[in-house]
């Protein structure tokens, strides 16, 4: 790790203004800020500290949906009845994303933020070749051990996984993101690696996320965060699913379905095929399994990770028969 | 079926010893008081860091140092080039080669994070920085990474076990099975990590260290450096586990001590939790092949097995797939051979019963194959093929309550309730397995000696070289002397982790425990009557007048064995006295030992004695029964009940012979589940070198562990009757778990861990 200096936001324009600068990182929780700059990924010559600004860890649940203040801890979202109440999902993909302790000090958006598991990402003593980390110097991990890596929006330059939970489930019900500039549909801020692997999210030098607004639904209400792993606790996921399902008066009829995926994609993946041919359909095992089969059209493994390819559909039916009672 | 709790075996078990006293080191390190190697307040400190080796194979050529030299607070860069005048010690058996130069930082690469130099600065953060400056060019050459890519190795003949006639039992056998088992590189990970202080004053070498064997290690310093034994002093009275890993000294302790010596200031280096994954060896990772024939009932007829360990390219470590397999079942045939694999790795090492645990892996899965072929319960075919004697030596057991511990576990379990069938035990997508695991781990042995020290208050301290690294030595010893003496444990205090003190073997292979209460045993005994003859014959002695020959202690009171006789306490005796303290220090060696001879016993392993170096063969055992629950659509397994029944002789602690064996328990599951050290094989990195990616068990992983103990006083096995704990509990486990799966779903894993990708 290399020496930084580390200073205290005094506003968030002060914060965004202070990290246009080449050099210059916010950091929240700082949980995964540290442990890049351990690993020698991430060489600040400074970090701001953005934790002590007021009024951005608010949680607010209304009618018409929920927002939620960048710097929420992971626990305090998890914990909160009201989240609990009208987004299950989300609530699960906090409290099954890493250990109470990080849960403790993390921020939603630091969550939204952390970058890749790959393991040739984060050790450039070992690899120096990775696209993500320098534009141009090779793909590590093709040929490597890749059992976590996705099956889904990779490219011939990157194949590296999203990790995180959130983001999953925000994405499965249209969250949006608010900056100091502008704001951004959840299905928009994440870029798919492409030939630019670098370029990870839409955020520009300087812009902060503020807040993360996700509207109320009853696919929301009646929704399920599932996590597949092979350690019970304190991992990340093999594969996940962040579902929610609305029935028709029917109480067998799709009305509507949000399928998001993690843990196999380079994003966090809406499975919208599986969604577009379940939805007018009658809620019953064979339709829903044949339907998930389409969350992994178009995957390709590398070497260890085919796993995940048969995986996915399985994630993605038990969580849907789970909500509609029939697993 | 014997639950454990406190018990009265044998003699002196009358009063603490047997009871389930809590850790009397416990509330210090709950409490962050007990104070750790790297933790010591040390004046005047400057700081070591490695550079490592960025390939598997070949040479150094050239270290260019000048950047990191340039950097401010640098002191010191080591390179491989730059040779010291150190020897090569001894091996653990005391064989050394003499004039060989030791070089901590040699040339030669032999793995991927090798250590090829080591940078020394007045600050940790200043020696980090520079050590990454530090550019090495390298001639390299074609490695082996990967235990596949290397053959099929070696077969290390002396290994080699055969009896009647394997191969042509087999062939004719009415049903046979033959299979392949492997398991992967697998790591300690203890939450301490490794390293040391170094400190000289003179020609005096002081370490703190984390150390399983204090006497081990500062024979090693002192080989090292050619001084004298005496004139190192291994400091170690804490240690955050060590699983084997802590019983030797590295060459990051040489590096260390040479530097402290070249800078005349005290050197603290730090091995990272990555740098742990290269800087001493884990468990080879190992393949085995098992042929096993039966009659059509099931009796054995044969047992044929083969296996392979990989080691590294400069030196021979065996991780003896065959160790278990000899003696765990009745067999007039038999064949087992050891190979050896050559791999660019750091030497492999001993990890909690090295040998036992992947032999038993082998030979408990396969047995629980036959049970299927034959068409019998799995518990029923370890009972129709029992070993009365041990088979390999010929010899009877000293004690053997594997039986015992198969019904007891069984019992408790519930096992007469399982449906025989694969597959045919579920709750909803969930498949429900249970499995069967069997256990064992020889009993060595080795002398000890110890120090008990009466202080003028009548309270008492105990010294030994011995080391508590949290199986409980600071609590048993301090009951063994409150029993021996007749005082109570909390007028004990104990002194452990000293190299100055009185010898103690390695606290591994399970011997520490058996060893160590027998010295401290016959110690307090001859200071006992000691205090009673000074009581005796004092000149004001109240008991001059009683007639009495002899005298009792009890709780901490001198008296005759009479209702009203006076009586008064050691304290009042030592004032009477006018004595400050009394030193009594007895060891277990052979009468007549000589002074060198003791020192060897203390210093190598060359005086250990076998299981079966006596009459008898001598082990502990051990039954685990398993349940496991696999989703059906994920493939992912949950251990969710356990019950374990254990033969390990007398228990001196039940409580903490418990939590010893729960803690192997875990480790098991670990290994059975989750554990895998991933090598990159085009460099040989070790790429999951963290403990985000390493996956040990989590609390979550664990379910109620129920432990039973159905062993009696072994009085061959150790002094006061008990055989080791703490490496047979995680001996069973993996296969148990494996079994369980089986059962569970049909699929028969036969490679650790079994990860959730192999069941889908
Ligand atoms: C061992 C381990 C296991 C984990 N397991 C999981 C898991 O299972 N699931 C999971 O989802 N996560 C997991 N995590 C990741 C963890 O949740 C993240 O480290 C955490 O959420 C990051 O939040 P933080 O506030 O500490 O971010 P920081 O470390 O402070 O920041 C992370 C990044 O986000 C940027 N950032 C922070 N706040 C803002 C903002 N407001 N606007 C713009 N950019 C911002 C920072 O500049 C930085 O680049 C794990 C982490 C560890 C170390
Ligand atoms: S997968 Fe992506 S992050 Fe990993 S090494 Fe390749 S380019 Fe880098």
């Amino acid at each position: 790790m290399k020496n930084f200096e580390f200073s205290r936001a005094t506003s968030l324009s002060d914060a965004s203004l202070r990290t246009q600068e080449a050099g210059v990182l916010l950091m929240a929780g700082g949980t995964s800020l540290v442990d890049l700059a351990k690993c020698g990924v991430t060489e600040p010559d400074m970090v701001v500290d953005i934790t002590r600004l007021g009024g951005l860890d608010q949680i607010e649940v209304s009618e018409r949906g929920a927002t939620l203040g960048a710097l929420s801890r992971m626990a305090a979202v998890a914990d909160h009845a009201g989240i609990k109440a009208e987004f299950p999902a989300i609530a699960q993909s906090l409290s099954l994303a890493a250990s109470q302790q990080l849960r403790n000090m993390a921020t939603i958006a630091g969550n939204l933020m952390q970058r890749t598991r790959c393991a040739y990402f984060r050790d450039p003593g070992a690899f120096p070749a990775c696209n993500k980390r320098q534009p141009g110097s090779g793909c590590s991990a093709l040929g490597g051990v890749t059992r976590n890596h996705a099956v889904l929006g990779t490219s011939r330059e990157c194949i590296a996984s999203y990790p995180g939970d959130l983001a999953v489930a925000l994405l499965a019900f249209d969250a949006t993101i608010e900056t100091t500039d502008r704001r951004i549909p959840i299905g928009e801020f994440f870029l798919e690696p492409g030939e630019t692997p670098h370029l990870e999210t839409l955020l520009r030098p300087g812009e902060i996320i503020t807040a993360i607004v996700v509207p109320a639904s009853a696919a929301a209400h009646r929704s399920t965060y599932l996590k597949v792993r092979d350690r019970q606790s304190y991992e990340f996921a093999a594969a996940s699913a962040a579902v929610g399902l609305q029935l028709e008066d029917d109480g067998r009829t799709i009305r509507d379905l949000r399928v998001a995926l993690g843990g196999v994609a380079t994003v966090p993946w809406r499975a919208s095929r599986v969604e577009q041919a379940l939805i007018g359909q009658v809620l019953d095992e064979g339709t829903v399994r044949q339907a998930s089969l389409l969350a992994v059209e178009g995957a390709v493994a590398h070497g260890d990770n085919h796993y995940k390819i048969d995986l996915v559909p399985r994630v993605v039916t038990r969580a849907i028969l789970t909500l509609g009672g029939l697993a | 079926m014997t639950l454990i709790e406190p018990r009265k075996h044998g003699d002196a078990s009358d009063g603490s010893l047997g009871s389930r006293l809590s850790r009397l080191d416990g509330r210090r390190k709950i409490t962050g008081s007990a104070t750790y190697a790297l933790e010591q307040p040390v004046e005047n400190l400057v700081h070591a860091v490695l550079v490592q080796s960025t390939i598997a194979s070949g040479r150094v050529v050239s270290v260019d140092k000048a950047a990191a030299e340039a950097l401010p607070g640098v002191l010191m860069v080591l390179t491989p080039d730059k040779v010291f005048n150190m020897m090569v010690a001894s091996d653990w058996f005391g064989n050394r080669v003499e004039n060989v130069p030791y070089l901590p930082l040699p040339a030669e690469v032999n793995y991927y994070g090798q250590a090829v130099a080591a940078v020394i600065a007045e600050t940790f953060e200043q020696a980090r920085d520079a050590a990454r400056l530090v550019k090495v060019h390298y001639e390299e050459t074609p490695a082996v990474t990967v235990i596949d890519q290397g053959g099929s190795g070696t077969v290390t003949a002396p290994m080699t076990v055969e009896w009647g006639d394997a191969q042509a039992a087999f062939d004719t056998a009415d049903i046979t099975i033959e299979a392949e088992y492997r398991t992967p590189r697998e790591y300690h990970v203890p939450i301490e990590p490794h390293g040391l202080i170094a400190s000289w004053q003179d020609d005096q070498l002081t370490i703190w260290e984390p150390s399983q064997w204090t006497h081990g290690m500062a024979r090693t310093y002192a080989e090292w450096f050619e001084i004298p034994f005496e004139n190192v002093r291994i400091i170690s009275p804490f240690i955050g586990g060590g699983f084997g890993s802590k019983g030797g000294a590295y060459f990051y302790g040489a590096v260390a001590a040479l530097a402290a010596r070249e800078l005349a200031r005290p050197v603290k280096l730090a091995v990272t939790r990555s740098q742990g994954f290269t800087a001493y060896g884990g468990r080879a990772s190992t393949r085995q092949t098992l042929k096993l024939g039966a009659s059509a009932d099931g009796v054995l007829q044969a047992v044929i097995h083969r296996g392979a360990n990989e080691t590294s390219t400069y030196a021979d470590f065996h991780e003896g797939t065959g160790a278990a397999t000899p003696i765990m079942y009745a067999v007039n045939n038999f064949s087992s051979q050891q190979g050896l694999i050559k791999v660019n790795t750091v030497t492999p090492g001993a990890l909690r019963a090295p040998g036992k645990n992947p032999s038993a892996y082998g030979i408990e899965c396969a047995i629980d194959e036959l049970s299927y072929a034959v068409g019998i319960d799995p518990l029923e075919i370890r009972l129709r093929n029992y070993a009365d004697h041990d088979y390999q030596s010929g010899k009877p057991w000293s004690t053997r309550k594997l039986r015992e511990a198969l019904l007891a576990g069984a019992e408790r379990f519930g096992w007469s309730n399982r449906s025989a069938a694969p597959r045919s035990m579920r709750d909803g997508r969930t498949l429900i397995g249970w499995g069967i695991g069997c256990g064992t781990f020889p009993n060595l042995t080795n002398s000890s000696d110890a120090m008990i020290r009466i202080l003028s208050d009548g309270s008492v301290e105990v010294e030994s070289a011995g080391i508590d690294m949290g199986q409980g030595t600071y609590t048993i010893v301090a009951q063994t002397a409150a029993d021996a003496l007749g005082v109570s444990v909390d007028r004990v205090d104990v002194k452990l982790g000293d190299s100055v003190s009185a010898g103690a073997p390695v606290a591994g292979g399970s011997m520490l425990a058996g060893s160590i209460t027998g010295a401290v045993h016959k110690a307090a005994q001859a200071a006992r009557e000691e205090l009673i003859g000074l009581a005796l014959n004092a000149p004001n002695s109240p008991f001059s007048t009683s007639g009495a020959n002899t005298l009792v202690i009890e709780n901490g009171r001198i008296k005759t064995s009479r209702e009203d006789s006076p009586s008064m306490s050691i304290g009042e005796l030592m004032a009477m006295l006018g004595r400050e303290k009394l030193e009594v220090k007895r060891d277990t060696l052979p009468e007549g030992t000589t002074r060198e001879e003791q020192q060897k016993a203390f210093t190598h392993m060359s005086k250990v004695r076998g299981p079966t170096a006596g009459e008898f063969s001598i082990h502990s055992w051990g039954a685990h029964f398993i349940e496991v629950r696999v989703d059906e659509d994920f493939g992912t397994v949950r251990v969710s009940r356990i019950v374990s029944a254990f033969d390990c002789g007398r228990l001196y602690n039940p409580k903490l012979a418990e939590s010893q064996l729960r803690g192997g328990i875990i480790m098991g599951i670990g290994q059975a589940l989750l554990e895998e050290g991933l090598v990159d094989a085009r460099n040989g990195r070790v790429v999951n070198n963290n403990l985000g990616d390493y996956l040990v068990p989590t609390n979550a992983d664990v379910p109620p562990i129920e432990i039973l103990s159905v062993g009696e006083p072994d009085f061959e096995a150790s002094v006061l009757g008990g055989k080791g704990v703490g490496e047979v509990g995680i001996v069973g486990v993996a296969p148990a778990i494996a079994n369980a799966v089986f059962h569970a779903t049909g699929k028969r894993v036969r490679d650790l861990p079994i990860t959730l990708e192999k069941l889908i």
